[in-house]
C-alpha cells in the first residue's frame, strides 16, 4: 500500500466551453504525488496551474480523466463526499488568504474544526495551533481586516491545518506578502512538509519554488 | 450542535453588519403582523360583542302561523308589516296549546300587532301598534320614564318614536287616518328603554297598548299575530321548538317556530366572512414585506458570494450554506413576529376601542389567538422568502464564488 501514490492524476483534461470557442485549460495531464512529497507547480499566467490545483482541491471536476486521492476516484464521489474530502483530507491556503471577515481569527480556525467535530475544542488545540503559527490569544480575537497580510496568512495556515489534513494545497501563498513575511511563511510550509504533510504549491516565483523537493512546470495546459 | 451554532453565529453577524437593511426588513414584517393581528382581533371583538348583544335576546322563540297551513302572506320575523294578510294569525286555542307546552320553560305571551297611520297634531306617520296582555307588559318591557298603562286609552311608546315626534309623557296620539274614518286617541303614559332590533318585538318605534285597546280598534279578538316564548334557559330552545312543532303540527302544519339562535348564527357567519376579507387585505402588506425580505436576502447572497465560496472551499456542505441563509431570514422573521405581536397588542387595543367601542373581549382567547396567528404567518412568510436566496447561495460554484470581489 505504501507505494500507492497519495494523489494520482490520470489523463485529466479540463475544457471551459465559451461562446467564442472551447478553451482547454488542462490537456491530458498525468501526475503522481507520493505521501510526504513537496511539489511546486510552476508556469506563466494562464498556463493552467490554478485550474490543476482546483482539480486537486476537489473544487472543480475534470472534463475527462481521473483524479484519485488516497486511492479513491473523485469521479465516483458526489458533492457531499467531495466537500467532506475538502474538510478532512485537504487543507487549502489561498493567495488572498480568504478568511471569513465576519469571524475573528480564532473563529476562522475554529470553523472547520466545528464542522468536522461538531463540538467545541476543549483541549486548546486551536489556541496551540494559532500560537504555533505566531498568532497570540489577543491577536486571535481580531477580525481579519484588522490583521496584517502576514498575520492573515498565518491564520489561514492554522485554519488549513486544524483538521490535520494529509494534503496541503497552497495557491501562491506568498503572492500577497512582502519578501520577509513571504520567507517566514515559506519556512512554515517547509516545516509542515518535513513533519510529513504532502504539500502542493502553485507559484510563479522561482525562489519560492526552490523550497519544494520537486518542480512541475506547466505550460498551455500541459506538463513540460 | 456547535457546528450549527457557528452557522447561526454567521447569520446573526451578517444581520448585525447590515443593521439598517435588516431593521427595515423586520419593520416590513412587523407592519404585516400588526395588520393581520389587529384586523383579526377587530373582527373577533366585533363578533363577540354582537353575539353578546344578540344572545341577550337570543332566548326568544317566536311562534307564528305556518306558511303552509296559513295560506301565505305571513309577516316576517320581528313584527308585522302593513301588507300582511288578515287571515294570518294564531287563534286563541292554539295559543293555549303553546302556553300549555312551553310555560314550564319560561314566559309565554301572545301579541296583536298592526301597522297603521298615527297622527300627532298635524304630523302624520306610520307606526306599529302592539296589543299585549297588561299583566305581561311589565314582565317583558323596561320603562325609561313614566308608568305602565292601566287603562285602555293609555299606551307606552318606543324611544325612537318619542324622539321623532317630540312626544313626552301625557302627549296624545291619534291612531288611524282621520281622512278615512274615526281615529282613536291614546295618551302616552310611559316611554320604554331602547331595545334594538329583535325577533320578538321591535318596540323602539312602536306604540304598545293593552289587548283591549288593540281589539277595540282593529277587532279580531283571539287572533294573535304571534306568540313569543322567553326561555329561562337558552339551551332549551331546540327542545321547546321541537316539542311545539311535534305536538301542534301532527296533523297539519299549523305553526312555525323561529329560533333566534339561527339568526345569531347567520350574523356571526357574515361577520366571520368580513373579518377574513379584511385580514386578506391586511395580508397584502405582508406580501410587500415578503418581497422586501426576499430582496434583503438576495442582496445578502450577492454581497457574500466570496464568503460562500470560502465556506464551500473549506468543507462546508451545501445544506449548511442553505441553513445559514434560512437562519438569517428566520431571525428576521422571528424578530418581526415578536415585535409585531407586542405592537399589535397595543395598536389592536386602540383599533378595537375605536371601531368596536369596547375592549371587553380584547383578552378573550378568540380575539388574542390572532396574535400568534399573525406571528406565525409573518414568520412563515419571512422564512419562505429566504428559501430561494438560500438555495441559490448553496448552489454557487465554489471557484466562481471565490473569484468574486
Amino acid at each position: 500500500m505504501d507505494d500507492q501514490p497519495l494523489i494520482e492524476v490520470r489523463d485529466v483534461t479540463k475544457v471551459y466551453p465559451l461562446k467564442s470557442g472551447d478553451v482547454t485549460a488542462l490537456d491530458s495531464i498525468s501526475l503522481s504525488i507520493q505521501k510526504g512529497d513537496f511539489v511546486a507547480i510552476m508556469g506563466p499566467s494562464g498556463s493552467g496551474k490554478s485550474t490543476l490545483l482546483n482539480q486537486l482541491g476537489c473544487l472543480d471536476r475534470p472534463t475527462s480523466g481521473d483524479l484519485l486521492i488516497a486511492g479513491r476516484n473523485t469521479r465516483e464521489m458526489d458533492d457531499h463526499e467531495l466537500t467532506g474530502l475538502r474538510l478532512n483530507t485537504i487543507g487549502y491556503i489561498f493567495q488572498k488568504f480568504n478568511l471569513i471577515p465576519l469571524l475573528s481569527a480564532y473563529e476562522n480556525v475554529e470553523y472547520p474544526y466545528l464542522m468536522k467535530h461538531r463540538q467545541e475544542d476543549e483541549n486548546g488545540h486551536i489556541s496551540r495551533l494559532l500560537s504555533k503559527v505566531g498568532i497570540d490569544a489577543a491577536l486571535a480575537q481580531h477580525k481579519p481586516p484588522e490583521l496584517s497580510g502576514g498575520q492573515q496568512q498565518r491564520v489561514a495556515i492554522a485554519r488549513a491545518l486544524v483538521n490535520d489534513p494529509q494534503i496541503l494545497l497552497c495557491d501562491e501563498p506568498t503572492g500577497n506578502l512582502d519578501s520577509i513575511t513571504g520567507g517566514q511563511i515559506m519556512k512554515m510550509i517547509r516545516t509542515l512538509n518535513e513533519q510529513g504533510r504532502t504539500v502542493l504549491m502553485v507559484t510563479h516565483d522561482p525562489t519560492v519554488a526552490a523550497c519544494a523537493r520537486r518542480n512541475v512546470i506547466i505550460k498551455d495546459g500541459r506538463i513540460t | 450542535m456547535r457546528g450549527k451554532d457557528i452557522i447561526f453565529r454567521l447569520a446573526v453577524r451578517s444581520i448585525r453588519l447590515h443593521f439598517l437593511r435588516s431593521t427595515l426588513a423586520v419593520l416590513g414584517i412587523v407592519i404585516g403582523v400588526v395588520a393581520i393581528a389587529t384586523m383579526g382581533m377587530m373582527g373577533a371583538n366585533m363578533t363577540l360583542s354582537v353575539t353578546e348583544q344578540l344572545s341577550e335576546m337570543g332566548n326568544v322563540l317566536v311562534v307564528t302561523e305556518s306558511r303552509e297551513g296559513g295560506g301565505g302572506g305571513m309577516s316576517g320575523p320581528g313584527g308585522p308589516s302593513g301588507g300582511s294578510d288578515d287571515d294570518d294569525f294564531i287563534p286563541e286555542e292554539q295559543f293555549k296549546d303553546i302556553e300549555r307546552i312551553a310555560s314550564k320553560y319560561g314566559t309565554v305571551y301572545a301579541l296583536y300587532s298592526e301597522s297603521d297611520t298615527i297622527e300627532v297634531g298635524d304630523e302624520e306617520r306610520r307606526a306599529t301598534i302592539y296589543g299585549l296582555d297588561q299583566d305581561v307588559i311589565p314582565e317583558i318591557l323596561t320603562l325609561a320614564s313614566g308608568a305602565f298603562p292601566k287603562s285602555t286609552s293609555s299606551v307606552l311608546i318606543g324611544p325612537s318614536l318619542a324622539g321623532r315626534l317630540d312626544l313626552t309623557l301625557g302627549s296624545k296620539i291619534d291612531i288611524g287616518d282621520s281622512d278615512e274614518g274615526a281615529t282613536t286617541t291614546v295618551r302616552v303614559v310611559g316611554i320604554i328603554e331602547e331595545r334594538g332590533m329583535s325577533m320578538d318585538l321591535n318596540t323602539d318605534s312602536a306604540i304598545i297598548g293593552s289587548e283591549k285597546l288593540f281589539t277595540g280598534i282593529y277587532g279580531g279578538e283571539g287572533e294573535y299575530r304571534q306568540v313569543n316564548i322567553i326561555l329561562d334557559d337558552i339551551n332549551e330552545a331546540g327542545n321547546v321548538s321541537d316539542e311545539i312543532e311535534e305536538q301542534m303540527n301532527k296533523k297539519e302544519e299549523q305553526v312555525s317556530v323561529q329560533d333566534s339562535s339561527r339568526m345569531l348564527e347567520n350574523i356571526t357567519e357574515t361577520l366571520g366572512t368580513m373579518t377574513t376579507f379584511v385580514m386578506a387585505i391586511a395580508g397584502i402588506s405582508l406580501l410587500v414585506a415578503a418581497v422586501s425580505i426576499f430582496n434583503v436576502m438576495m442582496m445578502s447572497v450577492t454581497e457574500r458570494i466570496r464568503e460562500i465560496g470560502i465556506l464551500r472551499s473549506i468543507g462546508t456542505q451545501k445544506g449548511e450554506v442553505r441553513k445559514m441563509f434560512i437562519y438569517e431570514s428566520a431571525i428576521l422573521g422571528g424578530l418581526g413576529a415578536v415585535i409585531g405581536a407586542v405592537a399589535s397588542l397595543s395598536i389592536g387595543w386602540v383599533v378595537v376601542l375605536a371601531m368596536v367601542g369596547s375592549t371587553d373581549y380584547f383578552f378573550a382567547p378568540a380575539s388574542l389567538m390572532y396574535v400568534p396567528f399573525g406571528m406565525a404567518i409573518g414568520f412563515v412568510t419571512c422564512v419562505m422568502s429566504g428559501v430561494y436566496p438560500a438555495w441559490s447561495a448553496s448552489n454557487l460554484d465554489p471557484i466562481e464564488a471565490l473569484r468574486a470581489e
